[in-house]
């Protein structure tokens, strides 16, 4: 099987996020970058997938250079090779779609795996603008995957108060949600066979944004809670707050 | 502008957040019209009027009474096409995230998820979104002719409703099998309690809850507020709790009138799904702990002692 799997570079989910000197964008100064957490499970299920049904699994990423090194670690978890779209960085999910789309529909994908969202822009995007410009179906945030006999997939997801089941067929998109999988950690000898392992690079066509940052600003900032006090003796107080002064129950 | 609304149902039930995103563009747009895919509801299309809908599309049959997200992307494209609508509007939900791009490629239209401010400033949309799980947020303009906003769900809230009454108007799809590439088999209801993301309150639980055998107290907080229950992921991780509870940035993102956080420290993470909560409530045993940051009101103490007291006052006063 030709399995891709798109994977975004971002921010670990601790950085303490500061708006740079554009006032449009984040200060990437001393920020340490990731594989997004989302994707991990998507390299995973990517990776299970060959492991059963054989084939080559490729990682693509839109960026620039600096996105090399997650490209790696998604090498170092056992994807066979990689696929550099050159670009900006600050593309939006459209021009992320379409640059993956461009490079990969001549490849005949059998299955393309996307994570949920990114944790930069959070925008829940990419999979499924992905399959609506290839023609393909697509199911985002699955936590349950089946291949069945006849080249058809099942497919769970979570939707509010329950789960939603459904089937379609290869090829198609799938992003993948926490709870699909244990994503794998690499092994000493997968970073180093990672090093190895080719990564194509290509160039995006150029492209610009239909989703226009105007600012970026920091929350408003919250005044600092009251402590009602200590123990059960504080609850009366407490109920009494929330019910006169929060007017919340 | 003219803005055209995606309302879901499931199980004959419109959502809430759809009713909170007519409204939205009712009170922004020059008009609003909702537009209904699946199973019939009968007299409800007319009663969505009440939150400012001035006309309903209602298009049922046809294979739309269960959900695929090929088939509702073409039938709802469809329509927005033929209204000539400038903006779409749809509630962040589980739905949302899986059909709404696919509507936009097809409208050529730029997306913007998970909104939650919408303003109409000089002849231009501005919407803005949290990024970073919430600790940064961007003001945005989108550059295509029809523009496509999904709002986070409980934070538009509804301030009235009227009595009036939309104009309804029925609609067959336009649909072949081959517009059905993924369809949904079965959809799995959880009986009993309300989701987290569409709760009004939540009573969350984390690893300061000692073990799964004490959920009996969350649960029955949980019931005399008419409450959702949450977690932590370190309880999720250790099995204690669903996935489908977690909250925060690898789980769901929560916006209640109140959330009640008990033996929960307070990770960056966790505070990425419920920090644009109104009234946040912590009870921790260490008053160290980074939630009481954020949290409106406090108790520093034991949750096992704290919440049995917490759940007989509050019966009291609601009188459950
Ligand atoms: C990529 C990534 C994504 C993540 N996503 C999420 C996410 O979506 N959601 C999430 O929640 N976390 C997430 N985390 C994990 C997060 O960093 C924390 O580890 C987690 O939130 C901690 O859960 P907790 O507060 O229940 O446990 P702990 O941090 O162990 O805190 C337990 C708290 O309970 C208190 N306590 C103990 N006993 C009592 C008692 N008897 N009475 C009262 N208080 C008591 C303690 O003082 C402590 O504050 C993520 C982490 C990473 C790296
Ligand atoms: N720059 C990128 N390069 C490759 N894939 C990406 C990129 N950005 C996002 N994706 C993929 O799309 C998913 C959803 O991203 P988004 O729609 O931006 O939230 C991510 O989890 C990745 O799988």
């Amino acid at each position: 099987m030709n399995i891709f799997v798109c994977i975004s570079h971002v921010p670990d989910s601790t950085t303490k996020i500061k708006v740079g000197p554009s006032g449009k964008e984040i200060d990437e100064e001393g920020v340490t970058f990731i594989l997004n957490p989302y994707d991990e499970y998507a390299v995973e299920a990517a990776l299970q997938m060959k492991e059963k049904h054989e084939g080559e699994v490729t990682a693509v990423c839109v960026g620039d250079d600096a996105v090399k090194e997650t490209i790696r670690k998604a090498l170092a978890m056992g994807v066979d090779k990689g696929l550099l779209i050159k670009a900006e960085r600050t593309r939006d999910s459209f021009g992320i779609a379409q640059a993956i789309a461009g490079a990969i529909r001549d490849k005949s994908p059998d299955v393309i795996f996307c994570g949920k969202q990114s944790i930069d822009y959070d925008s829940c995007q990419v999979a499924g603008m992905l399959g609506e410009i290839l023609g393909m179906p697509s199911v985002s945030a699955i936590v349950g995957l089946e291949m069945n006999g006849d080249g058809s997939v099942t497919l769970e997801r979570d939707i509010e108060g329950g789960q939603e089941i459904s089937t379609t067929k290869l090829p198609a998109v799938l992003s993948t949600d926490k709870g699909l999988n244990e994503p794998r950690y690499p092994k000493l000898q997968g970073i180093m066979a990672a090093k190895r392992k080719p990564i194509e690079e290509i160039e995006a066509p150029p492209y610009e944004n239909r989703v226009r940052v105007l600012d970026m600003r920091m929350p408003p900032a919250k005044d600092a809670g009251k402590i009602v006090g200590e123990g059960v003796e504080a609850v009366p107080e407490l109920v009494k707050l929330l019910h006169e002064e929060a007017k919340v129950i | 502008m003219k803005a055209i609304v995606f309302v879901e149902q499931r199980d004959g039930n419109i959502k809430k957040s759809s009713c909170e995103a007519i409204h939205a563009a009712a009170g922004r747009f020059d008009s609003c019209t909702a537009v209904v895919l699946g199973p019939d509801l009968g007299d409800a299309y007319a009663g969505l009027g009440a939150y400012g809908a001035s006309k309903v599309i209602a298009v049922n049959g046809d294979g739309l009474e269960k959900y695929s997200v090929t088939a509702y992307a073409k039938a709802f494209c469809d329509i927005v096409r033929e209204t000539g609508a400038d903006v779409v509007l749809f509630s962040a939900t589980a739905m949302a995230k899986d059909l709404a791009p696919r509507v936009a490629v097809r409208l050529e239209a730029a997306l913007a998820s998970d909104c939650t401010a919408l303003s109409v400033e000089e002849g231009d949309v501005i919407a803005t979104r949290p990024v970073y799980a919430g600790k940064a947020f961007i003001r945005v303009s989108l550059s295509t002719p029809v523009k496509i906003f999904t709002l986070r769900p409980n934070v538009f809230t509804i301030a009235e409703t009227s009595d009036a009454q939309a104009e309804v108007e029925r609609r067959a799809p336009d649909l072949g099998e081959e517009d059905f590439s993924v369809q949904v088999v079965e959809t799995k209801m959880s009986s009993g309690r309300k989701d987290v993301v569409e709760a009004d309150v939540v009573v969350s639980g984390g690893r300061g809850m000692g073990a799964p055998e004490n959920w009996n107290l969350i649960e029955e907080l949980a019931d005399v507020l008419d409450a959702a229950t949450g977690a932590s992921r370190a309880v999720v991780d250790a099995g204690w709790r669903p996935h489908a509870e977690q909250v925060g940035q690898t789980g769901k993102t929560v916006s209640p009138s109140l959330y009640i956080a008990c033996g929960i420290s307070g990770a960056i993470q966790h505070l990425a799904g419920m920090s644009s909560s109104k009234c946040i409530v912590a009870i921790n045993k260490d008053p160290e702990a980074p939630i009481f940051n954020i949290a409106d009101y406090g108790i520093i103490g034991d949750v096992m002692e704290v919440l049995p007291a917490l759940t007989n006052e509050i019966r009291a006063v609601v009188g459950k």
